[in-house]
Parts: C-alpha cells; structure tokens; sequence
C-alpha cells in the first residue's frame, strides 16, 4: 500500500521595513554585533514598543495578494521564554487574532498541475537576536541586532503532497513577496526561511503525528531534508512503529534531520495579549488605499502575457518569476523602437533573450535582474538590429555578452566604443530622432557591420562578401566539390569549416550552410 | 519653607525670597537629619540635584520659569533616570544606572524641577507597607514602629515628613493613595493613559499610573499639569488636548452629587477609619455636595481579580531581569539554566517570588481561561458598575484603606491580609478611573485617615476641585508628625 505525504509550511518573511517592528532601531543587515540595538531592542528597564506602521502596512499588502481576510481588529500577544537572545523574555507575536487570515496561493506542482494551496493565517511578529557558540572559548556571544526586526510568518495548510510541491509552493511564496515589495528574499541572510510540517498516511486516513523540520535555509535543502524525513517516517511506520511528535534540524552537511526537542520538552508559551499594546486596528480606508496600491500580481501579469503576447505558459511563468524581470520584459517590448513589428515576434524574441543569454549572464555574474548591467535600451537595440536583418540572433547574443562587460548603455554607445576611427553614436537606433526613417539604414548597417567587425561577428547584411569568400574557397577546394558531389557528405562538413576558417570564424554557420549548399546545387 | 505649598515655594523663587540652590539645600540637609530614621530615599545625589538648582536659578534669572522651576522633587525609584541609579527597590537592579530619562522625568526637567532624589518602595512595586525593598523598610513619619504604606511609600514618607516639597509615585492597585492615606498626605493616581509609562518600570502594564504626592489638592493639580501627556513612545498614552488641572479648583461644590458606595463602609472597615469619612462626608454634603447611595455590587470581586491579572503581566514584565544583559547576575552557576535560576532566586525577593509564581501559574497552559480570561472578565463588570453609579453621581467617595497604618511586620507573614489594604483602591485601577486620597482626620494612635475619591474618565479636574473645597474648609492637610527633629 502506499503512503501519502502530508506537508505544511510555515515561513517566516522579513519585512522591508527601515525599522524594527516595535522600535526604531535599524533593521541594515551586516552591521556589527549589537550597533543597531537600541534601548528598546536591548529591553532596558521601562521601555515600551511601538507598533511600526510600515510593518502593519505590508502585511496588509500580503494579506490582499493572496485573497484573505485582513482582520480589522488583530490582538498581539506575548509568547514567554527564557533564552539569552530574547532580550525581553518574550517574543511579541500574533497568537488569538492574526491580521491576515486565510487566502491562498496558486502554484503549478510538478505532479497536480496548476493547484491552490490554502492559508491559515499570516500574522506579524518580531525576530529574536542571535547567539553565537563559537569563538567565544567556552562562552556565548550574543548579537541583538535582528532583535526587533520584523517578520511576517505564513502558515500554510497541511495541502502539499511532495518535497516537490513544497519547494513549488515556497519559491511561489518567495517571489510573491519580493513582488508585492514587503520582503527582499534574501535567504542568506535569512530574510525568507521556512519550517516544514511533514506527516505521512495511508491515503484516506486521517492525518498522521507530524514532525516539524527546522533551518531550511534554501530550497535544495528544503526538498532534501522533507525527502529525508519522509523516508524516516516510512521506515519507522513500516517497521511497526510510531512517530514522536517533535521538532527536527536539518543538518545539511549530513543530510539528515535529528530530533531538536519532543512535544514533552516543548515549552509552556503562556501566551497572552500584550498589555502595552493597544489590539491593531485596520480601518476600511487603510485597507482600500492599499489594495489601490498594490501592484498587478504575478497571476494577473501572467493572465496578460498570454493575451497580449501569445506567450506560452512556461514563458510566462519564467518571465514573472521576479518583478524585476517582468518589468524589464515589459520596458524593452513596449519600448517605441520596436513599435510598428508583430508584437508576437518581438515578445518571444525578447523573452527568449531575457530568459536564455541576458538570465545566463546575470546567474554567472551572480547579481539579479533589477541590477543586470545590460539595461532595456541595449536590448531593445539589438532585437531591432535582428529585427531589421543585419546581424542574426546567435550575434545578437554575443553583443549582449560585450556590452555586460562595458556597462554601455545602448548599441550606439558600444560602437562608438569599439569603432576606430569613432562613429557618431547619433547615428545608431536609440538616439535617432525620426524613427522612420529609411535613408538612415545604410548608415546604421554600415555602423554596426564596422563595429561588430571587430567583435568576431558576421552582419547577415554582408551576405556579398560571405559569397566571395565562398566562391574562393570551392575554387580552391576543386576535390571537395567533386567528393561532395559524388555523394560524400564528409566533403561538405570540411567546406563549411574552411569558409568559417577564411572568416576567422565571424560567419553565422548557418549563413554558410545556405551559401554552399546553393552553390553546390548548381 | 519646609511646609510650605508649592505655590508659595514658586512665589518665594519668583520674588528671589531664596534660591534653588538654597531650597534644594534646605531639603538635602532635612534628608540628611531624616532618612537614617525614616529610610525614604533610596539614593541622593546633593551634586547632582544642587547642578540642576543652579540651572534653575539661571533660567528663574533669565524670566523663563515655569510654575515648578527650581522645586525639588523626590522620584519613586522606579522612574529611570540618567545617569541615576534606578533600583526598583530590587537587588536585581541594585547596580543600574539608567542610561536614559523616564517621559515623566523628561517633564520635570523640561519643567525646570530639580530632581532631589530617588525614593524608597516595595521590590517592583509589589506591596502595601513598603517593608519588602532590597534596602529595606520605610518607616512611617507619625510612628516609626508603623509601616507607611506602600508601594510608594518612600515618596509619602518623604512628603509627610516634609523632606520633599512634592514626589512621584505609581500606582498600580493603590500605591499611591494607600500610603498618601496612611501618612497623611494627598496624592493622585490619574486616569490610566495620561501619564506616560515610558521610561516606567513595569510592574503590571494595564494597571501601572504613575501619578504625584504632594501636601495639597492644589500642588497635586501643578504637579499634574507638568506630568500628563501625550507620549507616542507609550501605545495606552492617550492623545488629548492639554488641561489646566487647576482650573476648576475654586468652583463651588453646590450640587456636586457625591457618590458613596455602601460595599466599602461594610465588614473589614475599622470603625476609627469609617468615623472619619462619615465626618468628611457630612463636612462635603455642609459645602453644599448631594450624598448619593450607590453600589458597586462587583467590587468584592476586585481583589482576586487584581491577584489574578498583576501578577500574570508582572511574571511577563520581570523576565527581562534574567542577569545577561544588566543588572545582578549570580556569582556561581553551572550552565545556562543554573545561572537564570540562581540569578532570579537571589536578585528578587519572597513576594516578588510569590508573584512571579502565581502569574506563571494563571497564564500556564489549561488553566489560562480559568483564572487570567475569568478575572479579565470580572475586570469588565467592574468598570461597568462604574458607569452604572457614574449615571447617579460625579465623585465616589469612601475610605482609602480600611485601616490607619499598621506595625512594621503585622502583616508580612500573612499575604492575602496586606493584599486586603487595597480592596477599596484596586477597582480603580481594573476600571481605568482616576483616584485620589486626601487626609481626613486621624484614627487610633494618632495616625492619619484618608478620603478616597474615584472620578469618571478624565475628571481629574472635578477631583482636584472637590478636595481643594473641602482642605478650604478643614486643615487636615495641613497637620504634620511631630517630634521628628
């Protein structure tokens, strides 16, 4: 018989507030140990907190992003525990009555398909500090920075039936925030972590004791340790015995999950309404003016996509995977210079560019999108380059390559760059002032044909050279041809390479491959 | 100048009859002849106070004084303030120089005040006698062998005894009103939210005001009128436009409808208090006030429901004092857990104990909805029966305490008999309502009697207005210990 996994997750986002979430210390990361911990953040006797509003604010914006109730009357209470980096002894959290209750978040499972997995809740909270065991020879550093710093923590519904489906889930999540502006997702420096609650069961059977996995600080890791735990859970069911309700770590280097504590050990919260703040009411206006200005969320942008570019799903799904990018898609296919050709083509010429070279190039340099030195107008010259015929798409890409390097800002500034003796950069697309123009083509072809002459490319307008140097190179190889046309298909393969070799490898091989065979035809 | 009001004592800077600096001396030196005996003051500080005379001096010379420049007044040490030792009257704290300024100590120095020292009280608050502070008891000024009340009962101590002109408390179940009564002074616990709680050490959040001591209903209103206001650091601060707390002083009471509930003239009231109240209130009913039978069928219910919800906030409040980051840590500890129990078992003392106890066990997992939710409840019925009486009267007037001050010691051993000192102050505090207590006569031994007055939200004014009245017509306020010196 087999088993079904059952999986919850709880994530803990960082809001991007400049503040903490009762105090006005700086939530900079990187600071050192204990500069951005101010009276407040240090629970020094007296001090009282103060809700942040910015806080409050983003949470409503998440709570609007994925369809829920936003509770116009929420209550913060108090969870007591001792540990030296709670300065307080107290987490102020959201316990009875959370501001964000319920909603839902679409994600495409590997196995389901486009599903929905329902919220619990989403409540605001504050961050504990860190303590730190090494270094301290036999002592325990402790660094209050994070201390205050505020957090949103998500509950999801025990609805994910597979690591994969969680991990699917959380990087929806992880987008979902950055999208919306409330979180930077920054898993390194813990901004966005999870916890997961994996139970398995015979299908049909209600739930089975769960165990909750702690310290999935990325989401490779996150499907190895729920794999890990589920294969745990298997084997004990199956070898007849029960599992223990309890808290597990995650221990990467090992790959394993051991236990933390058991539910006998779990502490007594003593949970209750925190007497120095007022229950957090949310008035109908605040609520509107927010949702006015929340932007389109990634399933609307999606929906768009599809209807105004016939982009295919996995394009689509790809392109909205951050703001950033969708933003970026969205500059450089509704950018002027490309007015006038087939939405269609331009959209998947610029998805693919953005998806393929420009997301390559972006990964290998390790940064994101929003700070991609190739900016829109770059990109935009060259799809109108392609678009016009004069260099082709695999050229187009190794421009991108060059300008990444340089930093130009457009084509015109790359080839004014490289060029010698210098061309006037007014002569290229982005600056032009009379977009349609015809008499200025020539000048433009004979502008980037110099310049990319020089960066080991082929302008598909020189087409007149390429056949010169092709009529040279069959006359040369007389025996070739003759092979060739008796049936040795061997023969063709060392035509191309020799013309690739008399154009130092500038020429598009396919080019070549057009020319020869023409010509061999005859 | 030692018994003289603070009107007087401002007119006196304001005709440059004396200085600050002599003012604060003449105080100083009345401490030094005085605290051995009475042990108000936790900590005095001449250098400090006399620097804040003499920038009083120059801004009184400058004619940029304000009502309370250059007075000096005591702070229950409970009131952080810079570069002061705050203690709390704990061990625990025995050794914190607060790096920063309480709201309320902001306004004082923004007053112009000088801060003459820090006052003695029960360990957090916690207490009826002030006999259960790290540094020991206070004594009462009308008898030494006699408690004077408590929390705050270095503040009283100190104004009765005429070794401040004036002084802060806080009053969390009475601890203001309680040992203004049984030593014979006045003092206000305001409506909960005016005084700032920032910069306060928290005993029991929704019930902690701070509020003044003083000889008079008229300094009270001064020192109010420099400590109400809205702090935006303090969430239950409320916003409201700023009063003159003397406003209504010299209205007349004809046809001010006093409110006198019989719950507090029944069983535990010792008859030598009650005798004094009936008098006071005939006294108020000849300047033209209208006795009005009310009840407060739920006030019965106040104690245990004070029981139940101060201790849960206060087991939460002091788990910050855990010996990492300030305070006393205990010497010898084998890991983490050793040293938080070490620590908290010698840097507090037995009823702190006893409280953090009784509130961990209140908030505990099954039994959360039994005790904290049942006394959050009566809590409510309580400030109802103040809105039914509020519809029948505009003051409620009884006793402060069901007895004049009792013997150091009488009541330590037996804790729910302190805790029964406060059963007519602590509805006030569950209701939110502003309270005060003034002398009204003298009961066994010579020790004083006080008048409990609770008004409806924000009527500190009328309170103020019905107590000056009445000191017009008597001179209770104006009696003080003898034999002191």
């Amino acid at each position: 018989m087999s088993w079904e996994i059952v999986i919850g997750l709880e994530t803990h986002a960082q809001l991007s507030t400049v503040s903490k979430m009762f105090s006005g210390g700086s939530t900079a990361f990187g600071a050192p140990p204990n500069t951005q911990a101010n009276a407040v953040d240090i629970a020094l006797p007296g001090v009282l907190p103060v809700a942040n509003k910015g806080a409050v604010e983003r949470a409503i914006r998440f709570g609007l992003a994925v369809g829920a109730t936003i509770n116009r009357r929420s209550v913060f209470a108090r969870k007591n525990y001792f540990y030296p980096d709670l300065p307080k002894a107290y987490q102020i959290s959201q316990y009875e009555l959370p501001i964000v209750q319920g909603g839902e978040i679409p994600i495409v499972s590997p196995t389901r398909g486009e599903i929905k997995i329902r919220l619990t809740r989403a409540h605001l909270e504050e961050d504990a500090g860190k303590s730190l065991h090494e270094d301290f020879h036999g002592m325990s550093g402790i660094d209050l920075n994070r201390a205050g710093v505020p957090l949103l923590e998500i509950v999801s519904e025990p609805e994910m039936r597979s690591a994969a489906e969680a991990v699917a889930y959380a990087k929806t999540l992880h987008s979902l925030v950055r999208w919306i502006g409330i979180c930077d997702g920054n898993m390194q420096e813990g901004s966005f972590r999870c916890d997961a609650n994996v139970s398995v069961r015979r299908p049909g059977a209600p739930l089975g004791t769960r165990c909750e996995i702690k310290n999935l600080n990325s989401f490779r890791f996150m499907e190895k340790a729920i794999e890990f735990e589920v294969k745990r859970q298997i084997d004990i069911l199956e070898d007849g015995g029960k599992i223990v309700q309890e808290t597990r770590l995650y221990d990467a280097d090992r790959d394993e999950t051991r236990s933390m504590r058991t539910k006998e050990e779990a502490h007594d919260y003593r949970y209750f309404p925190d007497p120095d703040l007022l229950p957090l009411e949310v008035s109908e206006d605040w609520v509107e003016s927010t949702r006015q200005a929340l932007p389109e969320l990634p399933s609307a942008t999606r929906q768009r996509y599809k209807l105004e570019y016939g982009l295919s799903d996995y394009d689509t799904a790809l392109l909205t995977q951050s703001r950033e990018m969708a933003e970026y898609f969205e500059a450089v296919v509704t950018h002027e210079l490309l007015e006038g050709f087939e939405p269609a083509r331009v959209a998947k010429m610029a998805a693919n560019l953005i998806l393929g070279e420009l997301s390559a190039i972006v990964s290998r340099n390790e940064t994101d999108f929003g700070a991609s030195r190739i900016r829109p107008p770059a990109l935009v010259d060259s799809i109108r380059l392609v678009l016009d015929g004069k260099v082709s798409v695999s050229a187009a890409k190794k421009l991108l390559e060059e300008i990444w390097k340089h930093g130009d800002e457009t084509i015109g500034e790359l080839c004014s760059r490289i060029s010698q003796p210098k061309f006037e950069a007014t002569t290229l697309y982005t600056i032009q002032t009379d977009k349609n123009q015809s008499s200025g083509n020539s000048t433009v072809a004979a502008t980037v044909h110099a310049a990319l002459g020089d960066l080991w490319l082929w302008p598909t307008d020189n087409a007149a050279e390429l056949e010169k140097t092709v009529d040279a190179v069959l006359a040369a190889n007389a025996k070739q041809v003759e092979d060739y046309r008796a049936g040795k298909d061997k023969a063709f393969n060392s035509l191309v390479g020799q013309v690739m070799k008399a154009t130092k490898g500038k020429a598009n091989p396919a080019q070549v491959n057009e020319i020869l065979k023409r010509k061999l035809a005859r | 100048m030692l018994n003289a009001s603070l009107k007087e004592l401002s007119a006196g800077l304001g005709q440059r009859k004396f200085s600050s600096v002599e003012l604060t001396k003449a105080f100083l030196a009345r401490i030094e002849a005085l605290n051995g005996r009475l042990n108000a003051f936790i900590t005095v500080d001449a250098e400090k106070s006399l620097a804040q005379a003499r920038a009083a001096d120059a801004r009184i010379a400058k004619g940029s004084a304000q009502p309370l420049t250059g007075i000096p007044v005591a702070h229950k040490d409970i009131f952080v303030a810079r570069g002061w030792l705050t203690t709390c009257g704990s061990k625990i704290l025995s050794n914190f120089v607060s790096p920063y300024d309480a709201h309320l100590i902001e306004r004082f120095n923004g007053a112009g005040a000088v801060l003459l020292g820090k006052t003695n009280m029960d360990e957090f608050a916690m207490g009826s006698s002030s006999e259960s502070s790290f540094y020991g008891p206070v004594k009462n000024p009308w008898n030494s062998d006699c408690v004077p009340g408590g929390s705050s009962g270095g503040s009283a101590a100190a104004v009765a005894a005429r070794m401040a002109p004036a002084a802060t408390g806080t009053d969390t179940g009475g601890s203001i009103r309680q040992p203004a009564a049984l030593s014979g002074i006045c003092g206000l616990k305001p409506t909960y939210g005016l005084v700032s709680r920032y910069g306060m050490v928290a005993f029991a959040s929704s019930l902690d005001q701070g509020g003044p001591f003083a000889k008079s209903a008229e300094d009270l209103a001064l020192l109010l009128n420099v400590m109400a206001g809205f702090d935006p650091r303090d969430s239950t601060s409320i916003e409201r436009a700023p009063e003159d707390y003397s406003r209504d002083l010299e209205k007349p009471l004809s046809g001010l409808r006093v409110g006198v509930p019989k719950e507090h003239f029944g069983e535990g009231l010792a008859s030598d208090v009650g005798k004094a109240v009936e008098e006071a209130l005939a006294q108020l009913e000849k300047l033209g006030a209208k006795r009005v039978p009310i009840e407060l069928p739920n006030s019965g219910l106040s104690v245990p429901a004070y029981y139940v919800i101060a201790p849960a906030e206060a087991s939460s409040n002091l788990s910050r004092f855990d010996g990492v980051r300030y305070g006393y840590r205990a010497k010898d500890y084998a890991d983490l857990g050793d040293m938080y129990r070490r620590t908290r078992a010698e840097g507090f003392g037995a009823e702190v104990r006893r409280r953090i106890l009784i509130g961990t066990y209140v908030l505990s997992h099954g039994y959360y909805d039994a005790y904290y939710l049942k006394a959050q409840k009566i809590r409510r019925l309580i400030a109802n029966d103040f809105v039914e009486a509020f519809k029948r009267c505009d003051v409620v007037v009884g006793p402060t305490s069901p007895t004049v001050a009792f013997k150091l010691g009488a009541k330590t051993a037996d804790p729910v008999q302190m805790y029964l000192n406060d059963i007519y102050t602590i509805p006030a505090n569950l209701a939110g309502l502003p309270a005060a207590s003034i002398p009204c006569g003298f009961g066994a031994g010579g020790l004083p009697v006080g008048l409990h007055l609770v008004g409806n939200y924000f009527a500190e004014a009328k309170l103020l207005n019905l107590a000056h009245q009445y000191q017009k017509a008597t001179d209770w306020h104006r009696r003080e210990p003898k034999g002191l010196q």
